[in-house]
Formats: structure tokens, sequence, C-alpha cells
């Protein structure tokens, strides 16, 4: 089975109501797409995406797996600390990257602060991705 | 906007105050969430609040018992529990299945379990407090954690964040404590009753 993957940069979710953008992203995964999202969704979408995807679960549909990956570093030095702040004010909700994919495809993103790991459904392969965190 | 928002939760939990303090337990599904639920009450009340089983998702609709006193050191604390089900972004039957279930059985849980979770988070302005129970032994950097969490703090809710199952040999508090470096977390076992002492004090903490 061919693997779709969906880039969708912000600059096309970013004129959208809350509704609108939780409809988008759920639409392309129903397609059986993995979406990747340049940035992150506002907590309150985050919790509508659950609420919404619940919603649509059926035979078909078993619901998603999601992931987000923020540019945080806890525990840095206060000055590290300071950039990534003053960065999450000026780009908002454009830092990082979420991942939402078909739990029928999907079946587990495991996340740690270094690396996101998707392992796959009906399948051995392990795909395996390291974000590394950008030194400042 | 924001300030608003918050001055109107602030006088709205002023007046629910006034009736009854609601004090919500939040996780994914099959944390332990009941079993903390049924120990509070055997320890206050004398008996339990509903039914735990290994299969995830046996809590599918919210409870809430009323009247809780805990009394320690002095200090008393009286509260409505409420014991919320498993908030997990997939359900499918067949996980039922694999369980023991037969098909219709399964499919039914699993439209129950749907259901469940759009009301445990449609629950979740009507708290005051929360505990976010979490397993011990699973991975903590899950996305639905950071989710709920996220949430009750957007709301300014009181969190507290209780590891469960630490008697469990696979359970690993410091990568609980590494995912949430800005909480507490208080690590017990809700089966076997341990740390419970830790944890009523953490309770009085954050309703204080």
């Amino acid at each position: 089975m061919a693997l779709t993957l969906q880039f969708i940069p912000y600059s096309e979710i970013a004129e959208m109501g809350s509704a609108r953008r939780v409809k988008k992203l759920i639409d392309a995964v129903k397609q059986n797409k993995i979406v990747l999202l340049e940035g992150r969704l506002r907590k309150e979408e985050e919790k509508d995406l659950i609420q919404i995807t619940m919603e649509e679960i059926d035979n078909k549909f078993k619901g998603i797996e999601l992931a987000v990956i923020n540019p945080e570093i806890p525990g840095e030095g206060f000055f590290t600390k300071l950039k990534l702040g003053l960065v999450n004010v000026l780009m908002k909700d454009r830092t990082g990257l979420t991942i939402i994919g078909p739990a029928t495809i999907v079946k587990e993103i495991k996340q740690n602060p270094n690396k996101i790991e998707l392992l796959m459904n009906n399948t051995t392969t392990k795909s395996k991705r390291t974000s590394r965190r950008k030194k400042r | 906007m924001k300030f608003l928002k918050k001055f109107f939760n602030n006088f709205k939990k002023i007046f629910r105050k006034k009736k009854q303090l609601k004090l919500g337990l939040y996780g994914p599904p099959n944390g332990g969430k009941t079993t903390l639920a049924n120990k509070i009450c055997q320890d206050w009340l004398g008996e339990d609040m509903g039914s735990a089983s290994a299969i995830a998702h046996e809590t599918r609709s919210v409870t809430e018992k009323e009247k809780i006193i805990i009394k320690k050191d002095g200090k008393e604390l009286d509260f409505n529990l409420v014991d919320t089900p498993g908030i997990a972004t997939k359900i499918d039957y067949e996980d039922f299945i694999k369980k023991g279930m037969k098909k219709e059985e399964a499919k039914k849980r699993a439209k129950e379990a749907t259901k469940g979770v759009i009301e445990s988070i449609r629950w979740l302005d009507e708290m005051d407090c929360v505990i976010v129970v979490l397993d011990a032994t699973e991975d903590p950097y899950s996305q639905v954690n950071i989710t709920i969490i996220g949430n009750l703090q957007a709301r300014d809710i009181p969190v507290l964040l209780v590891a469960n199952k630490v008697d469990l040999k696979k359970a690993n508090m410091k990568k609980i404590k590494s995912a949430f470096p800005q909480y507490d977390i208080v690590g017990i076992s809700a089966k076997y009753g341990k740390q419970m002492d830790t944890f009523y004090d953490a309770l009085f903490k954050l309703v204080r």
C-alpha cells in the first residue's frame, strides 16, 4: 500500500477559523494521508480535533494518531529559553510540527524531546525520523 | 479578551464554590482513574464509586460522587469527585474483540467509548480542580496527556499530576518527571493504597 504524506504549510490554515482548520485536517486524514502541518494548533483546537475525531469514528475510520513537536528545551539555560520564548512570541503557532495520521495506518507515534518514531500498522517497517534541536 | 475570559471564569468559580467544589479525574484510558476514585471513596465513604477493569474504556460515562469529606491534620476538604472516561484519539472495536468480547458487544463498547471521550471533554469547563492520572508504566510523551494538561492550563484550572501503578516493575517515575518538569508529580499505587498520604497532602495543597 502506498503511503501519502501531505504537507500543509501554516499559511494554508492561518486565515481559517478553528472549525475549518480542524475539518481540513480530519478530511485529509480520512483520505488515509499522514498530515505534516507546519506549526501547531491552539490547545483548544487540539481538544476539538480529538472531539470531532470521536464523532467521526465508524467501522472504517478508527481515529487518529497525533504528535506535536515543539522547539521547547526544558532545563536549558536562561538565554536559550529567552530566545525561544521570543521566537514563540513572534512566530506564535508557526513553530513546531504537527503530525496526524489515521489510526488504521499509524499504530503509534512515539515521542521524546529528540526523536519521533512512527510505528506503522500491518507492516514490520519502522520509520524513524530524527528532529534535531536547533542549537542557538 | 484573555483577561476578560479569566475574570469571568474566576467569577463563575466563586459562585460554584458556594455550591460544591468539583474535583475531576482525567487521563488516558486504563491509567487507573476509577481505581483511584474507588480508593478515595473507600477511604472516606467506605464504598466504591465504579467498576474498574483491565480492558480499556470500562468507564464510558461521567460519574459524580457527591460530598466527599477528607480530614487530615485538623484540616478538612469537602468536594464532589468526578470520574471521567479516558481520553483517547482512537477507538477500534477490534481491540475489544482481541480481549475476548463478541463482535456486537465490542462494537457497542466502542460506540459508547467514543461518546464517553466527548463527554469527558465537555465536562472540562465544569471542573474546579483536576487530577490527571497517568500510568507510570506507559510512555508519558503522549499528545493526549499534553493536550489535556494544556487545556487545563489554558482554563486556569489547578492540576495535580499523579503517576499511578508505581508498584509495577516497569514504572518509570524519572521519565514522567522529565516529561512534565513544571509539575510536582505524586507517585502512587491506587490498587494497593501506596503513597496515599502523600497524595492527600498534595490534594490539600492543590485545593488551597
